[in-house]
């Protein structure tokens, strides 16, 4: 799968957008942040505190139970502030 | 009609063009934001912002805004709406969004136009970076946009 990250989740991360695969048993957003966490540091500390951080499959938001499958594009966003 | 760019906007001809020919419409309302030279909520502190840089999530904000837009024209009788919003490198001073609504009369058009800039500010995927004499900072979602956004709920069924 195909993971984004945006705004400050990007420069902690180190980068904008990278494949994944883990494991079958990662089967929920929630899952996938703790399993992307231990991937780095920088991603331990863009994915620590989730009450700043959005996600969304394929393009709408989710919340952190949402289901994930191989081919989804999830992306990880600070609250937005456009407008 | 939903257009993310980069490059600057003419409001004027916008507006000129905007439902040109549709004798239907009444009232048209237009909103304009636009890049403060100051931080936060603090005027006092003004010409602290050389500028800011806002970047997006292409695919998405196009499909929140068509949602968004959708939602707007389900609710109100709209002839045509329109957004414009910029991304990228934007001076004090400059144009970042414009959001025009056009009904037969002017309640809808008000409503509406405030409706799609409060859910805009809560639901496209932008994000800001102000830069500053202190270095850049990347700006924080306010909770006042949120509560901004929830009057808009419609009552639980």
């Amino acid at each position: 799968m195909n993971v984004l990250y945006f705004a400050w989740l990007r420069a902690k991360v180190g980068m904008g957008e990278e494949q994944v695969s883990p494991p079958a048993e990662i089967a929920t957003t929630g899952q996938l942040v703790d399993w992307l966490k231990s991937r780095s540091d920088g991603h331990a500390q863009a994915l620590a505190d989730l009450k700043v951080v959005r996600v969304a499959v394929n393009q709408d938001y989710v919340g952190w139970d949402h289901p994930i499958r191989q081919g989804d594009e999830i992306a990880f966003f600070p609250p937005v502030t456009g407008g | 009609m939903i257009r993310i760019q980069t490059e600057d906007f003419d409001p004027g001809a916008e507006l000129e063009a905007f439902s040109a020919g549709n004798g239907k419409v009444g009232g048209i309302c237009m909103f304009l934001g636009l890049v403060r030279d100051y931080l936060g909520d603090a005027p006092e502190k003004a010409a602290q912002v050389r500028g800011m840089t806002l970047e997006h999530y292409p695919g998405m904000t196009e499909r929140q805004l068509a949602a968004i837009e959708a939602e707007a024209r389900s609710r109100w009788p709209l002839h045509d709406v329109l957004v414009i919003h910029r991304y990228g490198r934007l001076e004090p001073g400059a144009r970042i969004v414009l959001v025009a609504t056009a009904s037969s009369h002017r309640e809808a058009a008000f409503q509406s136009c405030h409706f799609l800039m409060d859910w805009l500010k809560t639901k496209a995927p932008f994000w800001k970076i102000e830069h500053t004499a202190d270095g850049d900072l990347w700006v924080d979602a306010k909770e006042k946009d949120d509560s901004a956004a929830s009057r808009w709920d419609l009552p639980q069924k």
